[in-house]
């Protein structure tokens, strides 16, 4: 009876471990490439742009604007652009005091959406590079520096990502989201090695501004346009690279229900543009991207939902067993007897171990990358064990949204 | 296109699913072999006795209580359904075994009646026996919950004999058991002392049917209120 679900949830282990050990090779394939010392600096730096978009942010507006004055780049090379994009707070009178600074430039347009703020600073921008940095995330003085040196390094290179962690991570969520982050750091990379990168992070992400005038502005993309943008260069075979060692600050959100609705955004963005960039999938012209990693990160969403539900419906059974025992019998305590016989050793058991094994490992390494130490501390806990509840949760929810063609909101 | 790595990424990946299948395979038959191994100690136990009641009609009835009776039944019956409920109840091997635990179980029903009615009033007699039929192809709702009960009482009375026997089972040994007792098709089904109780059966219900409950609480109570005396129950 069990047998087809059984032959389902075998099928979908293999696939995720396929695509584990596939990143498990690559990461150490290109383990001595990634211990390379940083790159000379150029002595001709090019000129770069940085977009703000602002959107009823007086709170941490100032503290993004400081990091990027502060970053260590040349005065006349480096320019802002702070669009405030119809603020109803006082985001615009908190601006006023960059007026003056010849290096920042203040713009103001209605309301219309993080894409239509960053095309409208696009007008304004002629530099070599271009990037944007959302208002909730800080720069590492050092971090354009390291990103322009690997468009020196390759010169084939069109956009390059940075590294993003978790802002002073204090709460239990936000401890969570940190090992996430870590974890995306280490895959950014080993995506970039595999020329997959299908996310062009908002929070600063570089590009050279031709990418702007050979494929168009940014698009609202189900308000995941740094994703489109992303799968849109990958289409018209723009190289995409990343710089693990420009570290970026974001702040998370710190409840589960903004959590939930951010990953929801993302997760239903990803699905529409998946849906949007089909073309990609198992087309040898994309490589890994359109061969490996956008069908297994389709898939694995699916199997995620599949396998949760599976084991979610299987202790439903074992605890509506547990009431009716206890109904029938009264409750009864014992101490479970130890005894090998009843130890799970059915196959799935045996996959999920060496899954969670590799898992293990690539966060471990992830932290190894991201914070030059490897560290043991509990919020892997929180991220093994909560993830793999609250997860499911925006998953299903975002594949309901896109089968059932219903919109997400930013907030 | 790396095809080459896409190979090698298959093949490490089918070794790890080929190990994976292979551990549970070597496992499983592990597990088989431990029921098995129960099995043929049960089926020694059981001989033995039968060989030790026959050659010494003599012997003393303290002496055969029940400590020949096997009292690695309740053991097999629960890593049997465990099995049972991991590879399938259609699998051969577990029919097989199934088969086997179940005319153990009526060769075992078989010998403690024999020594009941040589001995009468000893050991044996307070040992109670339960023959439970279930059903895994019908619908039973109930019959899980009496295996609620039978555990529990199992639980509280160690003396206790369950021997529960999968109703649509196709043994002839069993049919003739059926057959004797005229066991209806209905599950649960419970006989005790050569009478069938239908449906489900509470845990105090079943006390009130079978009188020996009543004995063994007060051998319990005497043990208890003598704390120096060692129990001889088993």
């Amino acid at each position: 009876m069990h047998f087809i679900p059984e032959i389902i949830t075998n099928i979908l282990l293999f696939i995720v471990l396929y695509f584990e050990v596939f990143i498990l090779l690559t990461y150490l394939e290109t383990r001595e490439k990634r211990n390379l010392p940083p790159t000379l600096l150029p002595k001709q730096l090019p000129s770069v742009s940085i977009i703000v978009p602002v959107w009823n942010e007086e709170a941490t507006i100032l503290k993004t604007i400081f990091s990027l004055l502060k970053l260590n780049y040349p005065k006349d090379k480096l320019s802002i652009f702070i669009v405030d994009d119809g603020s109803l707070d006082n985001t615009w009178k908190v601006l006023q005091r960059f007026s003056r600074n010849s290096q920042i430039k203040l713009l103001k347009k209605e309301n219309g959406g993080k894409h239509t703020a960053l095309n409208y600073a696009l007008e304004f921008i002629e530099s070599d590079l271009v990037g944007c940095l959302d208002a909730d995330s800080f720069v590492h003085p050092e971090a354009l520096k390291k990103i322009v040196a690997h468009f020196e390094n390759d010169k084939e290179l069109f956009a390059v990502t940075p590294s993003i962690k978790v802002h002073n991570p204090k709460k239990i969520i936000e401890l969570m989201q940190r090992v996430e982050y870590q974890w995306a750091v280490l895959l950014r990379n080993i995506l970039s090695y595999m020329n997959a990168l299908y996310v062009t992070p908002g929070p600063f992400t570089i590009f050279k501004r031709n990418v702007f005038k050979m494929l168009g502005n940014y698009k609202h993309a189900y308000l995941t346009e740094d994703m489109e943008m992303a799968m849109r260069m990958q289409n018209s075979g723009l190289r995409i690279g990343n710089a693990p060692d420009a570290f970026v600050y974001t702040v998370t959100p710190q409840t589960i229900r903004t959590l939930y609705k951010q990953r929801l955004r993302w997760t239903y963005g990803f699905l529409r543009n998946v849906i949007d960039y089909k073309h990609l999938f198992f087309n040898r012209q994309y490589g890994h991207l359109g061969m490996l990693v956008l069908p297994t990160a389709s898939i694995s969403l699916v199997s995620t939902v599949y396998l949760v539900v599976n084991t979610i419906s299987s202790w439903t059974k074992s605890l509506f067993t547990s009431i009716s025992q206890i109904q029938t019998v009264g409750f009864h305590f014992a101490w479970p007897q130890f005894d090998f016989f009843y130890f799970d050793t059915s196959i799935i058991f045996f996959l999920g171990a060496v899954t969670f094994i590799g898992t293990f490992a690539l966060v471990i390494f992830a932290r190894k990358l991201s914070e030059n130490k490897i560290t043991l501390s509990l919020d892997l806990v929180y991220f093994f064990v909560l993830y793999a509840f609250i997860s499911p949760v925006w998953i299903t929810k975002a594949i309901f949204n896109v089968a059932f063609a219903r919109k997400t909101k930013w907030r | 296109m790396e095809w080459k790595k896409y190979a090698y990424t298959f093949v490490i990946t089918a070794v790890i699913f080929a190990t994976a299948i292979f551990l549970n395979n070597y496992f499983s038959q592990k597990k088989l072999n431990e029921v098995k191994n129960i099995e043929s100690r049960i089926a020694i136990d059981i001989l033995a006795s039968e060989t030790q009641f026959s050659l010494l009609s003599e012997l003393p009835c303290r002496e055969i209580g029940s400590s020949v009776l096997s009292q690695e039944l309740a053991t097999l019956g629960d890593k049997l359904s465990y099995t049972e409920e991991n590879r399938g109840a259609d699998d051969e091997e577990v029919l097989s075994l199934k088969k086997y635990y179940s005319l153990l179980e009526i060769k075992d029903f078989l010998l403690m009646q024999k020594i009941k009615e040589r001995c009468g009033t000893t050991a044996a007699t307070t040992s109670p026996a339960i023959i439970y039929f279930y059903s895994n192809i019908k619908d039973c709702p109930d019959c899980e919950k009496e295996g609620f009960v039978l555990t529990r009482l199992r639980e509280e009375y160690p003396e206790l004999r369950v021997y529960s026997f999968d109703y649509d089972l196709g043994l002839s040994a069993l049919q003739t058991l059926i057959a004797i007792y005229d066991v209806k098709n209905q599950t649960p089904a419970l006989l005790i002392n050569g009478r069938v109780y239908y449906g489900f059966t509470s845990i105090e219900d079943l006390k009130k049917i079978i009188p020996e409950f009543k004995i063994l609480d007060k051998q319990k109570a005497l043990l208890q209120s003598s704390p120096k005396a060692t129990s001889t129950s088993n």
